[in-house]
């Protein structure tokens, strides 16, 4: 007897992106539920575009995503009511606490008091931010305010959580509590898709890797089958990684 | 070319920076529209000189330097050097604190010395240049009917310039110095606030006291002060003098101001980088916010609306703004407790005051409210249509509107309600307008980026402070029960037509 299919979490087919050149160029993929998938790629690559069009925050030129059954271009809202988006820069409110910036994330998703209070609670408590949680985030420094990003992006509740770099600038001991906090949601049945440069976090917490290089997607798979694919059996992430990028190079 | 390093070079690259800052701002960063832009700058100017026309009939042609025209000539200079010398302040304060390219120069070998002495000299260039373009129109209507020595006058704005900047300078370092960095740069922009109002207010002030009236020229005028002030030849005129031609006035009054530049930049500009350092590491204190620690319940606009009116509340630069604007309603609040129970004749004339404030307030509130947001993502991608969005932001701020004159309306219904009915409607119809021109030619950036409302358009900003004049004229009209309201209405609802036909939001 074989288990049923994991629904898909988020479905991305043929999605185009042009600037003054094509920076995505017909991007196919396809993450499950309670996985957590790595978007590797060399600068430019096309991965902030791709993702910043998965949040609805840029109009593909082609293409569809599809986010839990949801067409997110046809219904931007009820795909952005169920995912979250944590760019690179931490983006809150200076002039905000975290518990004010939190009570506000869950005004605008609709969240109910009660439970926007628990969960807030809980997030500032996981993520050390207890003690600065009625103090404004103008005096925080850049791992705080990261963490108060997070924290926001997560007191909803969302099935997907899109992250771009975020890990960037965070001291170890931050990164390790945000790593364990975005485990603990694909473990609960969510899905994570992330970019990022430390190809040791890729490594350590990917279920699956996607590289990407010129908008399209060269390669995806466990970390075992992307070395496979490079031929680089037995070596690093960043060897393989390199290998690919390199072949897609050539040609 | 000059070599790298050298004040010519650093000198170069300032005005290379602040040419194309100023042509951005212009242009609100498109190329295209220079030609545009360039259009409707003849066309201000144009229509500068008309007003200026209107508006000085009587010392253009005085042959004779009496004393009433020396008191004008020195109230007027007075006035603009106080705006000017806010300006400056606000200018010298950014220097310290913007951290731009402040980082790069001061981690180079360059002489700290040698970067502030040349930005204290932009900033009196800069201040020089902005001053005559808004006097020129005033300037040569006076050269046609009074003559060549009028053209002493623009050597009297340079000269103000370098006055402006210098003391500029020495309050802020004193200001630094006193109550260190962390205090300096709100203290700064609220004491530049207050210096650009202190002047016409006070005038205001002693006219509605000794007059009844809102004329700032009441005093100027009156027949006390001219037989109190001194005589023609005292040195206290010298710089009236100069603005009226007398070569000798003009040659001391330039000398002293560029003598007053030159200490400032010699006394200071050596401690500036010493400051900027300081003022780099001035970390913010940590400020506890007392709250039960609940959430309180809220839709998505409930949430928006509450956000917007937090941080507006807690924006140190938003407060120096405002604290501007309700400076300027303290002569139409005079006004309104010294003409109380004294008929309808007095309080007509508060109604274009509230109306023109209204608009500016407005416009500066949905500037920030609008364009300004920290996490545009994070609003973005929330599951909200993004016209609530903005009509969240909108409410924020003609509720804002709203709290901030709710008290003179409701002075005003006890008094002359029919008054207090008109005043109302242009409130409202001055500050939707305002708000419409901040949606048009919104640019979305961080609130931080947002401390100069010169990042805005100066299309916007032109349009904002024309529509909120025009509004202004067109309630006087009403609130005095004159049908001529109706064609009035006419002209802020064509400056609107034109607006929105070159507004990005037209594209």
């Amino acid at each position: 007897m074989s288990l049923p299919e994991p629904a898909v979490a988020l479905e991305i087919a043929g999605l185009h992106k042009r600037f003054d050149r094509p920076a995505v160029n017909g991007f196919d993929l396809a993450v499950r539920t309670g996985e957590f998938y790595a978007l590797l790629g060399p600068n430019g690559a096309g991965k902030t575009t791709i993702l910043r069009m998965v949040a609805g925050l840029l109009r593909p030129d082609a293409g569809a995503i599809r986010i839990f059954g949801v067409d997110a271009l046809a219904d931007p809202v009820a795909a952005k009511q169920v995912a979250a988006w944590v760019s690179d820069e931490p983006m809150i409110y200076d002039k905000l606490t975290p518990f004010e910036y939190l009570e506000f994330v869950a005004g605008l998703w609709g969240v109910d008091a009660a439970t926007a209070e628990a969960r807030s609670r809980e997030l500032v408590g996981w993520l050390g931010l207890a003690e600065h949680a009625h103090e404004r985030c103008e005096g925080f420094s850049k791992g705080m305010r990261q963490k108060v990003a997070l924290a926001g992006a997560l007191v909803h509740d969302p099935k997907l959580i899109i992250l771009d770099e975020p890990l960037t600038g965070l001291d170890a001991g931050s990164a390790r509590q945000v790593k364990e906090v975005l485990r603990e949601r694909v473990r609960a049945g969510g899905a994570v898709v992330m970019t990022t440069h430390i190809l040791e976090v890729a490594e350590r917490m990917a279920d699956r890797i996607g590289v990407i290089a010129a908008g399209r997607l060269i390669a995806q798979g466990t970390l075992d089958e992307l070395r496979a694919r490079s031929g680089q059996g037995g070596a690093s992430l960043e060897d393989a990684f390199l290998a690919l990028v390199a072949d897609q190079a050539a040609a | 070319m000059s070599a790298p390093g050298t004040v010519a070079w650093l000198a170069r690259h300032e005005v290379r920076l602040a040419w194309r800052d100023w042509r951005s701002m212009l242009t609100a960063g498109r190329q295209r529209r220079g030609r545009t832009i360039l259009a409707i700058l003849a066309v201000f100017l144009v229509f500068m000189h008309g007003v200026a026309a209107s508006m000085l009939p009587r010392y253009a042609g005085a042959g004779d330097i009496d004393k009433a025209s020396l008191v004008a000539i020195t109230g007027c200079m007075v006035l603009a050097f106080s705006l000017m010398l806010s300006q400056s302040l606000e200018t010298v304060t950014r220097a310290f604190y913007a951290r731009f390219d402040l980082d790069l120069i001061l981690s180079s070998p360059m002489l700290a010395r040698r970067v502030f002495t040349v930005r204290i000299a932009i900033v009196a260039v800069s201040l020089a240049g902005m001053a005559m373009l808004l006097a020129m129109p005033f300037i040569d209507v006076l050269m046609l009917r009074g003559g060549w020595r009028w053209l002493g006058a623009y050597g009297v704005v340079v000269a103000m310039g370098a006055a402006a900047a210098a003391c500029a300078v020495a309050l802020t370092v004193a200001l630094f110095r006193a109550i260190g960095p962390r205090r300096t740069r709100l203290v700064a922009q609220i004491v530049a606030a207050v210096i650009g109002a202190a002047f016409v207010i006070s005038l205001q002030a002693a006219a509605i006291m000794s007059y009844g009236t809102l004329s700032r020229f009441a005093i100027l005028q009156s027949e006390t002060v001219i037989a109190g002030a001194p005589e023609p030849d005292s040195l206290l005129w010298w710089p009236a003098r100069a603005v009226l031609g007398d070569a000798a006035a003009m040659g001391a009054v330039v000398l002293v101001s560029l003598v007053l530049l030159a200490l400032a930049i010699v006394a200071f500009a050596p401690r500036f980088g010493e400051h900027a350092v300081t003022a780099a590491g001035a970390t913010h204190p940590v400020r506890r916010q007392q709250r039960s620690g609940r959430i309180r319940p809220a839709a998505p606009a409930r949430a928006l609306r509450r956000k917007e009116w937090m941080l507006l509340l807690r924006d140190p630069w938003l407060a120096s703004q405002t604290l501007m604007q309700l400076l300027y309603l303290l002569p139409p609040a005079l006004m309104l407790w010294r003409t109380f129970g004294e008929g309808t004749t007095g309080l007509v004339l508060l109604v274009p005051v509230l109306v023109m404030a209204a608009g500016q307030l407005a416009g500066g509130l949905a500037w920030l409210a609008i364009s300004g947001e920290d996490a545009p993502d994070l609003v973005a991608t929330a599951p909200v249509p993004a016209r609530q969005i903005v009509r969240a932001k909108i409410e924020a701020v003609m509720g804002a509107l709203a709290v901030v004159f709710a008290p003179f309306l409701a002075a005003l219904v006890v008094a002359a309600p029919l008054v207090a009915l008109v005043a109302a409607a242009g409130i409202a119809v001055s500050g939707a307008a305002a708000v419409t021109i901040q949606l048009w030619f919104r640019a979305q950036a961080k609130r931080s980026h947002f401390r100069r409302r010169q990042t805005s358009s100066r299309v916007a900003t032109f349009a904002e402070a024309f529509s909120s004049i025009a509004w202004a004229g067109t309630a006087a009209l009403a609130a005095a029960g004159s049908w001529f309201a109706v064609p009035a209405a006419l002209i802020p609802l064509a400056i609107l037509g034109g607006v929105r036909l070159i507004s990005p939001a037209a594209k």
